[in-house]
């Protein structure tokens, strides 16, 4: 069989996963902040409110307990919401909903009541937007039981992770960076989708394992070169789900290379990457040669001036530090 | 009802009064199948105080005794399809709903046989079959997600059927909820979005122990707030199952036919405590009094002895017959068993089935309702 393939924009990928699922499924709607008449904050909807009309490409007030817990009423009714927050960081007003509501009303309701639910919108710092809008929300979602939570590297992964998000049952948080939104990459013409919990080596290796998610991953891969120029073999592991999380797949890979690094844009303490640091730690014990290395963003605030944000982010040399550290003893 | 700048309760009804023209031609068993109903929810909630007391229910438990005429004359002005969610003074309006007593006492008891398998607790009571959403414990929280269960009421119709909207969700909130910035926002967003939604305002004059007045703008016409979001307002005698469903009717009608939100200020009372831990003491008794003279379940009784023939001897029977009810959903309750750890720890968590997660089931409740109708016994 030949694969037929087009270049598209991360931003293209979202939205042709959302339009092809909302062809396919009159249940899917997408509402949010300026989706619809302003074609959407990064235009990730742009065009959607002509092919779909207001009936399901909605535009809300700045309301977001008000969307979010409305999408949660429609999803228990088994419609098929997808909320846009324009943002991430402003999901933080309507964390009851997403928290509280969203991931618990199966269990309350003992199985009556499921969350159907794709909470979308960008995520991590987007370029000196100072402290309140530039939230890594994985390292505070991820410890909610209930949802899954997606990370979509490249435009393929966007498109086949988003139709898997809108198809599923359960509540997902989806999280897009804003700096990978104008990225290209080749997705296939015809219908595919990524599944959950299914992590992908991006770049083989067998000298040292780095685990990453999203726009890090680039950071992750350009080290990745510099290493190996080095004479150090990095296997690049892309998660793409931390809920749920493919820990098989990085046991693999540790047990092979000995050694791990884990990169993530959220800050360190209590953290997405401690979490799989503390997992490598417990099933690859005696294969490891160092203990697990972490690259955060640091513990304090995001700042707003250029150099102390660029300070601040994980980045190219610092996961290249990471690797010739945890490695110092092979 | 009245419009929202009047201001209303009266002096309790004594007998006959001039109810609206519907009340008169609603069939005498219908009002004494209400009678029944509000009967049920107090010797439920009495025999709940009684368990809790017993140490048999645990967590927080807020009980309905007081307000009866409010879920029951409420729901009785919907139809079976129209969804419906509340807060966490729950067990009244699910009892209302026709959730059978055993299903949600087991659930405050911690069984499996509850309405969540006993995951929930006396906060969060469901009920699928009856189009229950929920009891939920968060002040106001429910109140967007009431927003939503009316817009996905009017897309189906709308956007899946493709003809006209047909339903109305009615969400409930206590007068302490209106202070949560989920009610305004829910509010603002069925006024813009017009959707079908009854907000319901169940005001008892107390959250806990704070006062409407010193909580709340307004506070001695709460209904001047459904202004603001565009929509029409009501002011509604809460204790007086008669007077509900009257003004209930039309203000749910109206939102059905007009496929657009409204707001009710509804007074009532809780005559006990908030929780079962609460000795009252910001409140006097005289008040509790008044309130307790204006029974709903008095006003309907004497309702019926002055226009129909029901008598003490039939009221009796009923009251017997309740009793028993509510004895056997205690005894079926005890008898359940306990959800294990094995089974049910990781059970509906997910849909899906993945990792420890088992993936998930309806509880007994539901078992026979959710098979196809040529299976059903
Ligand atoms: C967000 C939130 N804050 C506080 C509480 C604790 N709490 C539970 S009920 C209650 C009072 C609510 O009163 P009201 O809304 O009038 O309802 P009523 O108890 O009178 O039915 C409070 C403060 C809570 N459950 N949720
Ligand atoms: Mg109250």
């Amino acid at each position: 069989m030949t694969t037929t393939t087009r270049e598209i924009e991360f931003r293209d990928a979202l939205r042709d996963a959302m339009s092809e699922e909302m062809r396919r499924d009159k249940r899917v709607f997408l509402m949010g902040e300026e989706v619809a008449e302003y074609n959407g904050a990064y235009k990730v909807s742009k065009g959607m409110l002509d092919e779909f009309g207001p009936k399901r490409i909605i535009d809300t007030p700045i309301s977001e307990t008000g969307f979010a817990g409305l999408g949660i009423g429609a999803a228990m009714m088994d419609l098929r919401p997808i909320i846009e927050f324009m943002s991430w960081s402003f999901s933080l007003v309507a964390a009851d909903q997403i928290l509280n509501n969203a991931p618990k009303m199966l269990y309350m309701s003992g199985g009556q009541f499921g969350c159907p639910i794709v909470f979308r919108g960008n995520d991590g710092a987007g370029g000196q937007l100072g402290s309140t809008h530039s939230w890594c929300v994985e390292g505070l979602f991820s410890s909610v039981p209930g949802v899954k939570i997606a990370i979509p590297f490249d435009p393929y992964d966007a498109k086949g992770l988003l139709k898997t998000a809108i198809r599923d049952d359960d509540p997902v948080f989806f999280l897009e960076s804003e700096r990978l939104l104008s990225t290209k990459g080749s997705v296939p013409e015809e219908d595919y989708t990524v599944p959950f919990g299914k992590a992908l080596i991006r770049r083989a290796g067998t000298d040292c394992t780095i685990v990453s998610f999203g726009r890090p991953l680039y950071f992750c891969l350009e080290a990745a070169e510099e290493l190996a120029a080095e004479g150090i073999d990095c296997e690049v592991i892309d998660g793409r789900t931390i809920r749920p999380l493919d820990i098989d797949t990085i046991i693999e890979s540790v047990k092979k290379t000995n050694y791990c690094v884990v990169v993530d844009q959220s800050w360190p303490f209590a953290s997405v990457a401690s979490e799989i640091a503390a997992q490598v730690h417990q099933y690859c014990f005696d294969d490891l040669d160092n203990h697990v290395h972490r690259v955060n963003s640091d513990d304090v605030p995001t700042p707003y001036a250029y150099a102390l944000e660029q300070a601040y982010l994980p980045n190219t040399r610092k996961v290249c530090e990471a690797v010739r550290a945890v490695t110092y003893n092979a | 009802m009245s419009s929202t700048t009047t201001k209303t309760t009266k002096s309790p009804a004594q007998g006959k009064v001039d109810y609206d023209p519907i009340i008169k031609e609603l069939p005498e068993q219908q009002l004494i199948q209400w009678l029944r109903d509000m009967l049920l929810i107090r010797e439920f909630e009495v025999r709940t105080m009684q368990s809790y007391q017993n140490k048999k229910i645990g967590g927080f438990c807020h009980v309905y005794i007081g307000q009866e005429a409010v879920a029951v004359g409420s729901f009785a002005a919907l139809k079976p399809e129209d969804p419906v969610i509340t807060a966490y003074r729950c067990h009244g309006q699910a009892l209302a709903r026709g959730i059978e007593p055993k299903y949600c006492m087991a659930e405050m008891y911690g069984k499996i046989g509850g309405c969540a398998k006993g995951k929930g607790g006396s906060m969060h009571l469901f009920d699928k079959s009856n189009n229950f959403f929920g009891g939920h414990g968060i002040v106001g929280a429910q109140v967007p997600v009431g927003a939503g269960l009316a817009f996905a009421s009017k897309y189906i119709d709308e956007v899946i059927n493709e003809g006209a909207s047909t339903r109305v969700a009615m969400a409930f909130l206590g007068d302490g909820a209106l202070n949560q910035g989920a009610f305004h926002e829910a509010m603002n967003l069925a006024g813009v979005l017009d959707l079908p939604l009854v907000v319901v305002c169940e005001n008892n004059g107390y959250a806990m122990g704070t006062a409407i007045d010193r909580g709340t703008t307004r506070g001695d016409n709460i209904s001047a707030k459904a202004d603001g979001y565009g929509m029409e307002g009501f002011v509604v005698d809460g204790m007086d199952v008669l007077r509900v469903y009257a003004d209930m009717k039309k203000i749910v009608d109206a939102a059905r036919a007009e496929c657009r939100p409204k707001f009710v200020d509804m007074r009532t009372y809780r005559y006990k405590g908030h929780s079962m831990s609460d000795p009252r003491k910001y409140r006097t008794k005289e008040e509790e009094q008044q309130y307790e003279s204006q029974d709903p379940l008095d006003r309907l009784m004497m309702y019926l002895k002055a226009t129909t023939s029901f008598s003490d001897e039939q009221y009796k029977t009923m009251n017997k017959d309740v009793r028993a009810e509510v004895k056997a959903a205690i005894k079926w309750a005890e008898q359940s068993p306990e959800p294990t750890p094995d089974e049910q720890l990781y059970h509906d968590v997910f849909v899906e089935e993945f990792g420890p997660y088992t993936g998930t089931s309806v509880p007994e409740m539901l078992e026979e309702w959710e098979k196809p109708d040529s299976q059903k016994s």
